[in-house]
Parts: structure tokens; sequence; C-alpha cells
């Protein structure tokens, strides 16, 4: 344990150094997705992704997440060169991505199925988790009887439920409404402080991405990289009262400044 | 935490109609359609009646009924029934377990995807029937060249199905169960199969009533027993009404297949009841 804990602090849970990735498109162009990224994203932290469609942020999740190779660069998590998907990593998709034939909890248990984890205990942590999101009732209905909010919370619970060490998210909120948002907002927030976990969140949302994170990194297209990473020094625990403070908008005008200043070069490049 | 919001989002209450249909409305929209083909038949035994239609062109309802009946209390048609739901069904049998699991061997390996896939296609745009009279010549004068041209006939939806629904499996969800390391074995049975289940079900709904046709024709292309040599005999000796008697009785036949397929699909594809994929 105090090994471990030690290992924690030295290491950074997610480093990425050099990182390229180069699709090729239908045409044969090349297309830089990323373009050479260092990032390093210590353990436990709450990391943000922040950039206008197309900047490569869904990319370098998957990169993290192993889902993607990249061309070029080394990923290391917690210290080991990244080779594939790990069980270390929870991700949640941009839509919830539940099996419409499975049951609430079939669906939350599914990585305990694949992983070949115990049943029984991960059953008692599935509903557990189930409760901290206000579903202890829907274990057993289907994805098509909830509400959008409701599914992403299953999908979230799905991502935590064989206790990674980090959870990936890609644009979680994007579908769900204002309100929805910024309900399902505190309720990260209070699981991330419950539990600990490495987060990194990618959204398109200036605003939520201040309201979440540690650290914002920003983003711009084309090739994507990273344009600053910026720290959020507001405190914790983050309270909705918190978006219309001075200190708040101006992280939020800094970054929009950023994004805006990305756009123009960008257009000002395309002939 | 507090989900009062959500929750109340989710367990929706049932909310008040706009305007109730009246009793009167709901039994009329019930019986609108009986009652079209009520009248329909009235009109028909009608019109033959009144303007003296030649019973060998189109013989009254009233006789095709008459003509059933015999047929039935004889014993004749269920014998013959049976022989040709028999073989119709041996085929879609057979043809529903080949095209589901051809189907999966195209879709997950690529190397019987370039070795097999262009045969089955090509294979494909050959009519069916024009090959009819081969495989009596090859299976012989019995059962077997039924249910071999009922198979042939009904595989390709299935098949053609099969595919597209386990090729249409969104990405995300392969992505999850890579994200999870989950084998190619796992990832079929657990996502892509179930995803496909729908496409599926319109595939073999498609087969069963094409089943019928193929084990007719071969019926008809050679054949001592049977529906299909009942008709091509009857319509021998121009009795039309007991031609179309027959035919009553494969759409029955046809009716129940599709109903009973319409119920498993209900069931076990319980998660997409409103739009469900249709195919020609």
């Amino acid at each position: 344990m105090q090994k471990a804990l030690s290992l924690h602090d030295t290491t950074p849970a997610i480093e990425l150094s050099g990182v390229s990735k180069v699709f090729a498109t239908a045409s044969g162009e090349p297309v830089h997705a990323l373009n050479y990224t260092n990032l390093t994203i210590g353990a436990g932290e709450f990391i943000t992704v922040v950039g206008a469609s197309g900047c490569g942020k869904t990319t370098l999740l998957r990169l993290v997440a192993g889902l993607e190779r990249s061309s070029s660069g080394t990923i290391r998590i917690n210290g080991a060169p990244q080779v594939g998907p790990s069980e270390q990593a929870g991700i949640v998709f941009q839509d919830a991505t539940l099996l419409p034939w499975r049951t609430v909890m079939q669906n939350v248990l599914l990585p305990v199925q694949v992983l070949k984890l115990d049943a029984r205990k991960y059953g008692e942590r599935a509903r557990a988790l189930l409760e901290t999101v206000g579903l202890k009732d829907f274990t057993n209905k289907y994805p098509h009887e909830l509400s959008g909010g409701m599914r992403q919370r299953v999908a979230i619970t799905r991502a935590l439920v064989h206790d990674p060490a980090m959870l990936l998210m890609d644009e979680p909120f994007g579908a769900l409404d204002a309100m929805t948002r910024d309900q399902m907002n505190l309720e990260l927030l209070d699981i991330w402080a419950a539990t600990r976990k490495t987060v990194v969140l990618i959204t398109h949302s200036i605003t939520e991405s201040v309201f979440l994170a540690d650290r914002v990194i920003v983003m711009s297209p084309r090739p994507g990289r990273v344009v600053e990473e910026i720290v959020i020094d507001l405190p914790r625990p983050r309270t909705l009262e918190m978006i219309n403070k001075e200190e708040f908008g101006k992280y939020v005008r800094h970054i929009r400044g950023l994004l805006g200043a990305g756009a123009h070069a960008r257009n000002g490049a395309t002939p | 935490m507090t989900v009062q919001s959500e929750s109340a989002v989710g367990s929706v209450s049932v909310p008040s109609l706009p305007a109730k249909p009246s009793m009167l409305a709901r039994i009329t929209d019930k019986l609108v359609s009986p009652f079209f083909a009520i009248l329909l038949v009235a009109y028909w035994e009608f019109h033959v009646r009144y303007f003296e239609v030649d019973a060998l062109l189109l013989p009254p309802p009233s006789k095709i009924l008459v003509s059933l009946w015999h047929g039935l209390a004889s014993g004749l048609f269920l014998e013959h029934l049976g022989i040709t739901i028999y073989r119709a069904l041996s085929g879609f049998l057979i043809a529903m377990f080949m095209g589901i699991a051809l189907g999966a061997l195209i879709s997950q390996f690529k190397f019987i995807e370039k070795t097999v896939y262009p045969w089955v296609v090509a294979l494909q745009t050959v009519p069916k029937i024009a090959i009819a009279p081969l495989i009596l010549v090859w299976c012989g004068y019995g059962s077997l060249s039924k249910i071999v041209t009922a198979t042939l006939v009904a595989f390709f939806p299935i098949l053609v199905n099969t595919i597209i629904g386990l090729r249409s499996c969104e990405q995300g969800k392969l992505d999850l169960m890579r994200s999870l390391k989950a084998g190619r074995w796992l990832t079929f049975r657990m996502v892509q199969l179930p995803n496909a289940l729908p496409f599926i079900f319109a595939g073999l709904s498609v087969a069963v009533v094409f089943s019928i046709l193929g084990a007719l024709v071969g019926e008809f292309v050679g054949s001592k027993d049977g529906i299909g040599f009942l008709i091509l005999d009857a319509n021998y000796q121009l009795n039309i009404p007991r031609v179309f008697a027959l035919l009553i009785m494969l759409a029955a036949y046809g009716i129940t297949c599709h109903v009973l397929l319409r119920y498993a699909h209900r069931k076990l594809v319980f998660w997409n009841d409103q739009h469900n994929v249709t195919s020609a």
C-alpha cells in the first residue's frame, strides 16, 4: 500500500511525449489529427480538454485509451509504455453506448463479465455505485426506458465498476440539455471527490471545462495541437454559483480568446 | 446527491390526452379493415353473378368456399398441405441456419469474405426458379428437390440481412468491447449478434414467404404430391374454384408464419419495438 502510494506520487498517471497521429484520408492526403503533443497528467488529477471540433481532442483520448495507435512518440500509463487497451481505463463515450438488450444492472456489469471478475463482489459494488448516482430503483429497467441523463449515469457507472485508475470521458454530456448537464457536472465532481480517479474529460464547452478541471488543456485544429495548459485555481468543492464569479469569467474569457485566435489564424491561412 | 429533476423525467407519468377518441370512433377504427374486406368479397360475388362472368375465368367466392370445404372434409387438402409445409419449412429452417452461419463467417473473416462472398453474390443474381428443373434432375422427384429449391430461395434474404445487421454495429459499441480487451467471439456474441437481430428477423420474414414459393415451384416442375401438384392438377381439369381454394390455404399458412415470426421478433427484439427494420 505504502509502496503504491509513493509510486503514484512520483510517476505521472498519463504521460505523452512527442505523440503524433496521422490519418490517411480516402483521397490519400494525410490528416494530422494530432501533432507532436507533450502532456503529463498526475494521478488523481481532473483534466479537461477543450477545443473546436476537429482539433484532435477525441484522437488524444482514444490514444490514451489505447483504441488508437500513435504514429510517433510514446504514451506511458503509470510509467509503463502503453501497448493497447487496458482495464486501467474506464471509458465514457459521447453517447452512452449502452446495450439496449441489457438491463441497467447488466450493462453496468458488462466490464465485470468481459474481464471475468468476481461477479458477486463487483455486483455489490455496481449496486452501491448505482445508488450514488440515484439509479437504485432502475437496476432492472432497460436503456430505452431511461432519460438521456440517466443513460449517461449508467455509462459512467459502467466505466467505474471495475475500479479503473483513470476515467476517460469523450464529451459525455454533450447531448444533454443545459440543466441536466449542470446536474451531471456536480455529480461527476462528487464521484471524483469520493474516488480520486485520474479524469480526462473532453468537451467543447468552455464553461464546463473550467468548472470541472484542475487543469484545462486548450487545443487547436489543423494540425491538432495543445495551445496552452491552464491551471484552474478555483476552490473545491465547486458550486454553480462560482460560474458567475469574476475569477471564473477570467478563465473563460482567456480560453475563448485562445480558441478565437486559433480560428482566426486558420481562416487566414485557408486560401 | 440530488437527482429529483432527472428522476421525474425518467418516470414519465401518463399525460392527459388532448382529446380522447370516442368509443364509437375507436370501434369504427377497429372495424374498418374487416368491413372493407367483406365489402370487397360481397361485390365480387355480386359482380360475377350479375354480369354472368364465366366461372372458368373468375368463380364466385361462394363456389370457392364450397370447394374449400369439400377439399378439407375429404382430407385431401390437409394431406397435401402437410407435405408442402414440410418441404417449405425444412427449406426455411436449413436456410436460416446456413444463412446466419455463413453471414456470421463472412462478416467476421476477411478471408471468407474474399473467397466465398463473390460466389454468393454471383449465385444470387441467378434466378433460382430457373434452376429448379436442374435441381429436379440432381435431387430427384421426391421431397428433396423441393426442399433444396425452397432453401435456395429463402437463403439469400437471410444471408444478406445477417451480413448487413452484423456490419451495422455502431463503432462505439465495438470500441467499448475493445477497450475491455474482449476477444472476437465475445464481441460477436455479446454485441454484434444481438445488434443484428432486427435485421435478421426482417430477413426471416421475407424468407419464410420465399420458402413457400420455392417449395411450390419445385412441385410445379415435377411432383406427384403437395399443393403445387394439386394446383396444377386442378388447373388441367379447369377446376378453377379449387385452384382458388388451394391458394387460400397457402395464404393462410403464409400469414400464420408471418404472425408467428412477428411474435418471436417482438419477444426477442423487445428493445426496438417501435422502429423495426424492414426489408424488401
